[in-house]
């Protein structure tokens, strides 16, 4: 009989291998799922991760990967601290729906003046905006006990009726011969957020990799980044420690709904170029994946969101080529979350065999 | 009787029917979390439930068999959650995340070619001269099956948990995973059964969806309706008769806010359908507000991860 044994101390070379057998399985796996349902598994895997790395048309969907990695890298890193604190913020997609109507509407406020200070207020204001919708979940939290798993996932479909609104409506282009969505933000030279279009980078890169550093440095470093860590290995320890839990909740609940919000603008002043009804394309339910596959950790989470950027410009290939629904992918991104899950139990525990009637 | 130019009884019939899918995904959810067990893959489940349906109904022409596909196509896809949450230890939280995205996946696959089709009627059950009853009859006595399986489910799983020993060694292991597991009882065993209990009926609400609401298989169809389930459990304070309650609650929300739009409310749409989602919210407040989590009879252990020593 195999028993699980916990291990005095988590086996840090295998929570370091761990991601790389769950990728693998995922592909095994994802490719029984495919041949299943009647599609050729080889071509499938091959479409959607060997295609937009050394296909034919790698050169288009190459700078595709760092366009697709930004919002994700950004909002994993906010959700990966409240992750480790035991807070579970979900509604990361509605932060990121209202950062992105706040910082818009900011921009077209100031439209069409020509200065880069527009630039400056709506990032601020996406900012402000992610943070104070990530908030509500917080106050609430805190004032009245209600659970923020489901005050911030209801949030994600009040943001998302709010978008649809805010589309045909209040921020609709005046001069858009009466399509829904907002103005081209990208051909609004002060609001724009591209550096280079070419390589994929826009702001939000920029504004990520900074986050990855002061991320690292807080979480290794600086007390907070203690607290947090403290809290949610062991909840009881933390208050002897002197943590204050009602901060903690604050602190991790504005963080990733600030940098939810601000990856929102620098989406919608960037590669997606205007508010429209659908603009948001669930980057914020996979940032959670990507925060898991990353294992909380910053470094880790940049790789895993370059990654999952593969995952989903290889499913748009796939969606072209082969004819999968575009939800397919979903499929294939839960996949690789179950093995990452389920991998997760071997770092902290051994397996030991033991036979039966010998004590 | 019309008041607001809406009939009163049809409504109350209606609103039965629209409750059906989150009153079943409500009551299944209800088992999984006294048994200490928090599976937030509802909606995947539910969504799974409403393909498979579709899916066994257009191959055989049965809504029944439908039905039932729906009921063991989610309570398979449970069972990833199961094996992973309590062989594999995972975080619950995490692990629920992840069978809805796979859910929502999985099914985008499987219904691809059935995509636009329509499925067969499925007639109401006959009670005969009872439903000539004014009022009570085409209230009670004028539904499909499904309303009825669902109500006796509330009533099974109320009568079960209050009076039977299965109630009480489900009530112990979810309020006290290491006494009961001392006391003898195979806590993960229990607890892999009654989450699958819970996927059969989050199927068999998504199933309800596609065969009876709408008719039609939709990618994304269930629309966050898992999500509201798992309130409702949470509004329910982990009770089967307030789940029915609370159930009624969301579908009469949900039909009201379809009635007004209906009737050509000027008010722009999408504010409408924000308001069952903030009414959750508002009832979440309500519900937690000046409680301490006893109060609110949440199971002692739920989700907690489980680990026997010995």
């Amino acid at each position: 009989m195999i028993r699980l044994e916990r291990r005095a101390v988590p086996a840090a070379k295998l929570s370091y291998v761990t991601p790389v057998i769950a990728v693998v399985l995922t592909m095994v796996f994802g490719g029984a799922l495919f041949a299943a349902l009647g599609k050729d598994p080889i071509a499938a895997i091959r479409t959607i991760f060997y295609e937009p790395l050394f296909g034919e048309f790698s050169f288009y969907y190459r700078p595709q990967l760092l366009v697709k990695a930004t919002p994700l890298l950004l909002i994993a890193l906010g959700l990966a601290m409240g992750f480790r604190a035991g807070i579970w913020n979900i509604g990361a997609e509605g932060q990121y729906i209202v950062g992105a109507i706040c910082g818009a509407a900011v921009a077209l406020a100031f439209y069409p003046l020509d200065s880069r200070i527009v630039f400056v207020l709506a990032v601020l204001a996406g900012m402000v905006g992610g943070a104070l919708w990530a908030m509500i979940p917080a106050f609430l939290k805190l004032r009245f006990g209600t659970n923020e798993i489901l005050v911030s996932l209801m949030l994600v479909y009040v943001a998302e009726n709010l978008l649809a609104a805010m589309a045909l409506g209040p921020l609709k282009n005046p001069e858009g011969l009466g399509f829904p969505g907002s103005r081209n933000l990208t051909q609004y030279e002060a609001a724009n957020s591209w550096i280079a279009q070419d390589l994929g980078l826009h702001w939000g890169g920029v504004a990520a990799a900074v986050a990855v550093v002061v991320i690292f440095v807080l979480m290794g470093w600086h007390v907070l980044g203690f607290q947090i860590r403290v809290s949610g290995e062991s909840p009881r320890a933390a208050r002897f420690a002197g943590v204050r839990p009602q901060v903690l909740v604050v602190f991790c609940m504005a963080a990733s709904g600030m940098l939810a919000g601000v990856a929102g603008y620098f989406e919608v002043s960037g590669p997606s170029g205007q508010i429209s009804i659908d603009f948001n394309s669930g980057y914020g339910f996979t940032a959670i994946i990507v925060a898991f596959l990353g294992r909380l950790h910053p470094i880790g989470i940049l790789l895993a969101s370059f990654l999952m950027a593969l995952t989903y410009i290889g499913g748009e290939i796939a969606q072209n080529q082969l004819g999968l629904p575009a939800a397919a992918i979903q499929a294939f991104q839960g996949m690789l979350l179950f093995f990452i899950l389920g991998l997760d139990v071997f770092t902290n525990y051994r397996l030991k065999l033991i036979q039966r009637g010998v004590a | 009787m019309m008041v607001f130019g809406i009939d009163p009884i049809v409504l109350i019939a209606s609103l039965m029917a629209a409750s059906t899918p989150i009153l079943l995904a409500a009551i299944g959810e209800l088992v999984v979390e006294k048994t200490g067990v928090l599976n937030l893959g509802v909606e995947g489940m539910m969504i799974t439930g409403a393909v498979c349906g579709f899916i066994v109904t257009m191959e055989t022409g049965s809504p029944g068999a439908g039905f039932v596909a729906a009921a063991v196509g989610s309570a398979l896809l449970s069972l990833i959650f199961a094996v992973l949450t309590q062989v594999f230890l995972a975080n619950q939280v995490a692990t629920g995340l992840a069978l809805t995205l796979f859910g929502l996946g999985l099914s985008a696959l499987m219904g691809q070619s059935y995509v636009g089709l329509k499925s067969p009627s499925f007639p109401a059950v006959n009670f005969g001269p009872l439903a000539d009853i004014p009022v009570v009859g085409p209230i009670l006595f004028n539904h499909d099956p499904m309303v009825y399986v669902a109500l006796f489910t509330v009533v099974g799983v109320w009568a079960v948990l209050r009076y039977s020993r299965l109630g009480l060694i489900l009530r112990a292991v979810g309020e006290n995973h290491d006494a009961a597991h001392a006391l003898g009882y195979k806590v993960v065993r229990i607890r892999i059964l009654a989450i699958m209990f819970g996927g059969a009926c989050a199927g068999m609400g998504g199933a309800y969806l596609s065969l009876v609401r709408v008719h039609q298989w939709v990618e994304g169809m269930t629309a966050g309706a898992g999500w509201i389930a798992l309130a409702i459990v949470v509004f329910a304070s982990w009770r089967a008769g307030r789940v029915l309650l609370g159930a009624y609650l969301f579908g009469g929300v949900t039909l009201l806010q379809l009635n007004l739009q209906a009737a050509g409310s000027n008010f722009p749409v999408q504010y409408l359908s924000m308001s069952p989602y903030l009414i959750t919210i508002l009832v979440l407040v309500l519900m937690s507000a000046g409680r301490r989590r006893n109060a609110l009879h949440a199971p002692g252990s739920l989700g907690r991860v489980f680990h026997a020593s010995s």
